[in-house]
């Protein structure tokens, strides 16, 4: 059969299934692609200079492939043979050096970011920060606002333009704590506190998930984060704290335990140290969390 | 014990849910049709005398890969069963799986997929062709080699009796982390099924590792210098010295897991000062030098099929035996890539993401030096060249995504997600599978003496291919979606579920190809007769195995050849026509290792252990551990465990050899 035929039958196959994909995702939320977030943006920039940088070296490698391979099959007899050519310095030398250098510059590109996009680093802003202290369930995320001493569960309001400062444990298996649009992603683990340093720059409902496997319910363990203005987030606070439901550690104890698909709960207040004290209870084995104490926000 | 009986009592019924019904069903009746045919058929004196309790590595590696390819059926099922359940498992629907269920069936293929697909494939390549691609007739330690098979193997039962003993498998992902893994999440036998079978597989990995690197370094036929050897062997180094750095990592870190979860130790629970991080660690310190240990022996191929295929001396061979060894290094020093996202901090993150991105350096330099191998070649577009040049087109993907996420705060954003899972699919499969493919239908004439279906192999070379685009391109694109791995639902409105449905089509039309590669296999033995390889040589290759007749004789070489230089053979054949014609050498006793059965029973005494301590019955364990040692103690105290093959015997092989070249 003509070999050429082939060769067309073998890109339309390509294009065919780019074709596809594309159309079946066209209209989808690519989040990584669409961030709504400082750390997510200049991440999303970091992905497409990495992958334009790539392109430059390996769209000439697939052209020459193909060309190589049919410029020298075996029926075209006009093509050069030369069966002991083996070695040429010259080219040997630039194979090796101009993709070296190609890596010098991704290195320095990683050296920087990995320093700028530290998830631990605090961010610069003129705006005064917000702590979340962030808890793994089994298999739900509860968020507690330790200075506004509300919490809620599987959502989490955030105002707009402040820099937010995730502290991140977990009282069962590790999580992983993910909002694409915001800017991803640190683990989750029980006895340890990580951070993960973000800024919302729109307003927005933004899909939040675990991007760690950890049992039955995992799949069920999304969230959304409620990007919104500082006053609304203001208002949200004050709305919360009139709430009747407060969180004592009697229902932190309650909610620790394994259940899948939570609703989204607010609580009016919390333990004092709640979230220390989670991480507290794995250094220190056999403590149990005090369940008498019943404190009420704001008083502190 | 309380636990053991009535759970052993094995209630085979639809109560465990309809797939693992059918599974066990699968496992049973298979068992039991298999069994009737060998009977029926008389063939069990045959399969015990010319396979089970062979020593002869070529026998060895077909069994691995017969069972390899086993697995590899089970494996795809269970990748059918996952797209399945994603592609129904939305929004209201809660697909065929229960979550319990779907996480044990991406457990199981995960842990299949590398353990006892890759790796089985793998070993069975060595086997194969390393003795005769260095002019050797043996491996150094041929009962060791048994013994490995035999571990292999039983790891391999283990895993499949999970599902008829017990009715559960991991359900925590194929790296078990804890405190996931730990008694306190995972309290079934689940875990202790994934352990033992690794834990014994892996023993038997690294048991074949020692053997074969003893082989090369020892064995070779004189005037072999290393720079000489055939690349495969080079890549085969590679891949054996990161066997033996890397798995004693694997069976310290397993064992510390099992004293966690058997004897209620804290090396990795939560709380009392165990440390789950430190298992990660561990892990990925086996587990990425793991993928270099597949991907190397694919160069390998590769390097021997572009060579041969394009009728031209491989280009730049000192280049990439020294890729080969940067890659072997290098493959050490980046672990810590595949968790940036635990929280090491900025100057240790930036480390491991430059040290990985030096990698793509001599992987680059390989790629560039094939192209260079058919440039100003004859290049014959033959099956295993198809899936060179599939490789090309797959593994340069796979690089660019790899690069990418090299880069730490890519890494943040795309880490766990689809897109990673593409991204090593690309790479496991595009390259470590594609290369396993070329080399066993290129090598396949030497073992049987025939060569296979080209058509049926273009054919399943194809539906592999465009399988792979249409499975893994919509991940790459989900993964951009935030859509996270190993999820059994979610929501409508996040639009997944057409890629989801195209990425599931795929996974059909790479069941249509090991379709296809079946049928190849039935059809060319059906018409062996017309594709019989008479003269040894039918690729017109350049390296020692093609001197020798088609199927290679138990004993590979009747006369060792002596090597001045790379490529051989093909050289011999240039230069020294009159060597491969007429004369009739001078043959000597040939002395061959007696067959066999008991690195079977030491495999058997194992698995016993194994399943002993999975269900805590310690009188059976030490029954097991016992066994083991006094079926090694039988072995090292017995003398004639070879026989001679006379010199006029070996003669006689040889003239009937030649005759079927002549004829």
């Amino acid at each position: 059969m003509n070999r050429k035929i082939k060769l067309l039958a073998f890109l339309l196959i390509l294009l065919g299934v780019l074709v596809l994909v594309a159309a079946v995702a066209y209209g989808s939320n690519m989040q990584v692609l669409n961030p709504k977030g400082t750390i997510a943006h200049s991440q999303r920039n970091l992905l497409v200079f990495g992958a334009i940088l790539s392109a430059v070296i390996v769209l000439p490698v697939f052209w020459m492939t193909f060309h190589i391979a049919w410029k020298y099959r075996a029926e075209n007899k006009e093509a050069r043979y030369t069966p002991d050519w083996d070695h040429s310095r010259i080219a040997e030398t630039v194979w090796w050096t101009v993709p070296l250098m190609l890596i010098v510059v991704l290195s320095v590109v990683t050296w920087r970011s990995s320093h700028d996009l530290d998830p631990f680093k605090p961010l610069q802003s003129t705006a005064k920060p917000l702590t979340i202290q962030v808890v793994a369930l089994q298999w739900k995320w509860l968020f507690i606002y330790p200075d506004q001493h509300v919490a809620t569960v599987n959502f989490v309001p955030i105002p707009v333009g402040t820099p937010i400062d995730f502290q991140i444990t977990s009282d069962a298996p590790m999580n992983s704590f993910w909002i694409p649009q915001l800017g991803g992603q640190i683990y989750a683990m029980s006895g340890m506190s990580t951070h993960l340093h973000l800024l919302a720059s729109e307003v927005g409902d933004y899909r939040g998930s675990s991007a760690n496997i950890s049992g039955d319910g995992f799949a069920g363990m999304h969230f959304t984060a409620h990007a919104m203005s500082p006053a609304d987030f203001d208002a949200w606070v004050a709305d919360t704290k009139l709430l009747p439901t407060a969180l004592s550690a009697a229902d932190y104890a309650q909610l620790a335990e394994p259940s899948d698909n939570n609703p989204q709960t607010a609580y009016a207040a919390t333990p004092p140290n709640l979230y220390d004290t989670i991480i507290a209870k794995y250094m220190t084995p056999g403590h149990i969390l005090p369940t008498s104490a019943h404190h009420h926000g704001g008083d502190e | 014990m309380h636990l053991f009986l009535p759970t052993l009592v094995a209630h085979i019924s639809p109560d465990h849910g309809l797939f693992i019904f059918g599974a066990e069903l699968t496992i049973i009746g298979g068992g039991v049709i298999l069994v009737a045919l060998i009977t029926y058929l008389k063939r069990w004196k045959w399969l015990w005398k010319e396979w089970l309790t062979s020593l002869d590595p070529k026998r060895i590696g077909v069994m691995y890969i017969v069972l390899a390819l086993v697995m590899l059926l089970r494996g795809g099922f269970d990748a059918l069963m996952m797209r399945a359940q994603q592609a129904t498992s939305v929004g209201a629907s809660h697909g065929i799986l229960s979550s319990d269920q779907f996480q044990q069936v991406f457990t199981a293929h995960g842990t299949i997929m590398i353990f006892f697909v890759a790796m089985g494939l793998l070993f069975g390549l060595f086997n194969l062709v390393i003795p005769l691609l260095i002019g050797s007739r043996d491996v150094a330690f041929p009962f060791m080699n048994s013994t490995s098979f035999w571990l292999y193997a039983g790891g391999a039962a283990l895993i499949n009796l999970s599902l008829l003993v017990g009715h559960q498998f991991a359900a925590t992902g194929w790296l078990a982390y804890p405190p996931l893994s730990e008694l306190q999440y995972s309290p079934g036998v689940g875990v202790d099924y994934w352990i033992w079978s690794l834990q014994i597989a892996g023993v038997g990995s690294l048991l074949s590792g020692i053997n074969f690197l003893v082989t090369i370094i020892k064995m070779r036929a004189p005037g072999m210098k290393l720079m000489q050897m055939p690349l495969f062997v080079w890549s085969a180094i590679g891949s054996i010295v990161l066997i033996i750095f890397a798995f004693p990592i694997l069976t310290a870190t397993l064992s510390m897991l099992a004293l966690d979860r058997t004897l209620g130790m804290h090396f990795f629970t939560s709380a009392f000062g165990g440390n789950p991080m430190m298992y990660v660690n561990l892990i990925w310190a086996w587990g990425h030098p793991e993928v270099y240990i597949l991907v190397l022996p694919a160069f390998g191929v590769f390097s021997e099929v572009v060579a041969t295929f394009s009728s031209k001396r491989l280009f730049g061979y000192a280049s990439m035996v020294w890729a080969i060894a940067g890659i072997t290094f290098l493959s050490f020093v980046v672990w810590l890539h595949h968790f940036f996202t635990m929280g090491a901090g900025a100057n240790v993150n930036a480390f491991f993401g430059v040290m990985t991105m030096v990698i793509a350096v001599p992987t680059g330099v390989k790629v560039f030096n094939w192209l260079f191998t058919m440039y100003r070649g004859r290049v014959r577009f033959t099956t295993p060249m198809l899936w060179f040049l599939g490789f090309v087109v797959t593994f340069t993907l796979g690089g660019v995504t790899g690069v990418l996420m090299a880069v730490p705060a890519i890494d943040f954003q795309v880490h766990n997600s689809l897109f990673l899972v593409a991204h090593f699919h690309t790479m496991i499969i595009g390259g470590a599978v594609f290369g396993f493919f070329a080399g066993l239908t290129y090598w396949f004439p030497k073992i049987f003496g025939f060569t296979l279906n080209e058509r049926l192999g273009r054919a399943a070379f194809w539906c592999w291919f465009t399988g792979f685009l249409l499975a893994f391109v919509p991940l790459y694109v989900l993964g951009m979606m935030g859509a996270t791995r190993r999820l059994d639902h979610y929501d409508a409105s996040l639009g997944w579920r057409g890629l989801f449905v195209v990425a599931g089509i795929g996974v059909l039309v790479i069941g249509l190809g090991v379709c296809f590669q079946v049928l190849q296999l039935v059809v060319s033995i059906a018409q062996r007769h017309k594709h019989l390889d008479t003269s040894g040589d039918p690729w017109d290759g350049r390296t020692l195995e093609w001197s020798t007749t088609s199927p290679a004789p138990v004993y590979n070489f009747a006369v060792i050849p002596e090597v001045h230089g790379r490529d051989a053979f093909w050289e011999t054949k240039r230069h020294k026509p009159e060597l491969s014609a007429e004369s009739t050498p001078h043959y000597t006793d040939i002395v061959v290792p007696k067959n066999t059965a008991l690195g079977m029973y030491i495999a058997g005494a194992a698995c016993l252990f194994g399943f002993a301590v999975i269900w805590h019955v310690w009188w059976l364990a030490a029954i097991g551990l016992l066994g083991v040692i006094v079926l090694l103690l039988v072995r090292l105290t017995t003398d004639a465990t070879e026989y001679v093959i006379p010199a006029a015997e070996v003669a006689r092989i040889e003239a009937a050899g030649r005759e079927r070249r002549l004829a």
